[in-house]
């Protein structure tokens, strides 16, 4: 156990992070913005990782092969959007149809099982064999993105959405077709998904049918990490582009967590059933937390003392 | 202003749980009309209400709004029409939104969203002004989020949601069922100098006999998802509690009396 070894392994968790943290903001516009746990995520990742790696070994410019990535990743959440609202399918459902409609379609799209890309063949945007590089590019992506959805999310159209996450009688009221934001609130997540799954692929030099197997759960862990965080540094003044900005440094804590666990000795293939257990831990604490204030065996011990004492006093 | 003729609407036909829940519906307000509803539990009132807002299509009937025929419109798009207070406080805003924000949301009711800044600063100045009418001291408050208002707070918000653009109908369901009777007063006192300033056509449904006699210039009283006593101006104004109650027991009602009715 080389203290070294995991200094170096670092900057490859920052990468890496940041990339997921590019699909944990689109977990975070459905899951807490729109309430809608969709589980499209672990199709599109792969979607958007299997049409860049595909564009770009056919010659497509990689710039627009990542714009494609990001519109396959559209079309996904289209297509669970309009499961759910024209067909009425609930939602975890309609998300979990996509998602297993997506691995055949990635298949096909790629025609077997992993495509290799070589960062020495192509201009890609992003490697692991250039990590500083990648950090750089990936803190520019992230922020922009953050900069663009904190204006959508400040407009009329955003605004919507909002509203149809949090209170869909009352949007309905206000004239809002929630059907439509509903939709259009997937189309955007499931786009940014695809973006991650598309940068991502480069990174590793590889997309493959299942690298988006659990990423709801990297995705969420992100969104309810970067969420303690944030507000146990910003508390009161955490605004909308902070939590934005706190759910992309949750993927990175989450990254780093993972690369601690695995130079203690964790084995790779265990990394699943840790993140499983980081984001049970992580949504049950606040729960635990609040229901240990609030507790009948808390209330049936002070009563018992009341008791206690009265008795006593009477007695004495 | 609103027609409703003749609705009719019956939910689960052909189960066990068939109930018709409205029966031949009709009523007209004109312009300027504020018209009470009363009824028991089942009667029909906040049904009749939901007709209105196109929570569900009617089986029969039809429902005019201004002159132009809304029956086949659905919610979102009847909501241009229509300003809606529910019984339930959590109902008619956003928590998780700020005051003015959902200010701004009503702002645009009925009209079509863009990709221009949800609220202006211009917007923000006059609902500063709006909200200082309410005298709760939420003008000072006007980035906190919704979730922090009380019951009271909340539906006093609403109200002023509901009416920030004048409204066609305005309907208020219950709307101060959810609240303590202090807080009840205010805001049906609010309802009423809203209502009077505006010149607006509304339909409120309350369980207090005495609320529906006081407010308002026309009465209605529903039973079995029918109207069965009607009253406006000078008739209203010299009716009392007990006359209504008495309509009641003549119409086979005096079974779905309950206690907050006779109290009130």
């Amino acid at each position: 156990m080389n203290i070294m070894t995991l200094v170096n392994a670092l900057p490859g968790s920052v990468a890496q992070g940041l990339i997921w943290g590019i699909l944990a903001i689109g977990v975070y516009i459905t899951y807490k913005i729109l309430d809608f746990a969709d589980l499209t995520v672990d199709g599109s990742l792969g979607t958007g990782g299997a049409v860049a790696v595909v564009l770009i070994v056919n010659g497509v410019p990689v710039p627009l092969a990542i714009v494609c990535a990001f519109l396959a990743g559209c079309l996904a959440g289209l297509v669970t959007g309009l499961l759910n609202t024209l067909l009425g399918i609930p939602g975890i459902l309609a998300g979990i149809l996509t998602q297993l409609a997506l691995y055949s379609i990635n298949l096909d799209i790629m025609g077997q099982a992993n495509t290799a890309i070589n960062v020495d063949k192509y201009p890609l945007f992003m490697s692991l064999r250039f990590i500083p590089m990648t950090i750089l590019k990936g803190v520019i992506v992230v922020a922009l993105l953050i900069a663009v959805l904190y204006w959508f999310f400040g407009t009329e159209y955003g605004f919507t959405i909002r509203a149809t996450g949090c209170n869909s009688n009352m949007a309905r009221a206000q004239g809002i077709n929630t059907k439509k934001s509903t939709v259009i609130a997937l189309i955007l997540s499931n786009g940014l998904v695809g973006l991650a799954g598309g940068l991502l692929a480069q990174y590793q030099g590889n997309a493959d049918v299942n690298m988006g197997r659990g990423a709801i759960v990297i995705g969420l862990a992100a969104v309810i990490i970067g969420e303690v965080f944030g507000e146990l540094i910003l508390g009161k003044h955490l605004n909308f582009s902070g939590r934005l900005a706190f759910t992309a440094i949750g993927a990175i804590i989450y990254f780093i967590v993972i690369q601690i666990v695995l130079w203690l000795g964790l084995s790779t293939q265990n990394t699943k059933l840790f993140s499983a257990i980081v984001v049970a831990v992580f949504l049950a604490v606040p729960y635990i937390k609040r229901a240990s204030k609030n507790s009948f065996r808390a209330a049936a011990k002070k009563s018992a003392g009341n008791v206690n004492e009265k008795g006593g006093s009477e007695n004495a | 202003m609103l027609e409703i003729n003749c609705i009719k609407k019956t939910f689960n036909a052909g189960t066990i749980n068939e109930k018709k829940a409205l029966n031949g519906v009709t009523l007209k307000l004109e312009e300027g009309d504020f018209c009470t509803v009363i009824g028991g539990n089942g009667s029909g009132k906040s049904t009749t209400l939901n007709a209105v807002a196109g929570v569900w299509p009617v089986d029969s009937g039809s429902i005019k709004i201004g002159g132009v025929d809304v029956t086949g419109l659905c919610e979102h798009k009847r909501a241009k029409y229509l300003g809606r207070v529910f019984q339930d406080p959590m109902t008619g805003t956003t928590a998780t939104m700020e005051i003015q924000e959902n200010l701004a949301l009503a702002a645009r009711r009925g009209q079509s969203r863009s990709l221009k800044w949800g609220i202006t600063k211009q917007e923000r100045e006059e609902y500063h002004e709006l909200l200082k009418m309410l005298d709760l001291g939420l003008e000072d408050r006007m980035t906190s989020k919704v979730g922090l208002l009380s019951g009271g707070q909340r539906q006093a918000l609403t109200l002023l949601m509901a009416t920030l653009k004048k409204p066609h109908v305005l309907l208020l369901d219950e709307h101060t069922a959810a609240l303590d009777p202090k807080t009840a007063a205010k805001v049906l006192e609010l309802s009423d100098k809203i209502i009077s300033e505006n010149k607006l056509t509304a339909l409120m449904v309350t369980h207090n006999m005495h609320d529906a006699i006081v407010h308002g210039n026309k009465i209605v009283m529903m039973n079995n998802g029918r109207i069965i006593f009607e009253a406006s101006g000078e008739e209203k104004k010299k009716l009392t509690v007990e006359d209504l109650l008495k309509k009641f027991e003549e119409d086979g009602g005096a079974s779905t009396i309950n206690d907050s009715m006779i109290l009130g």
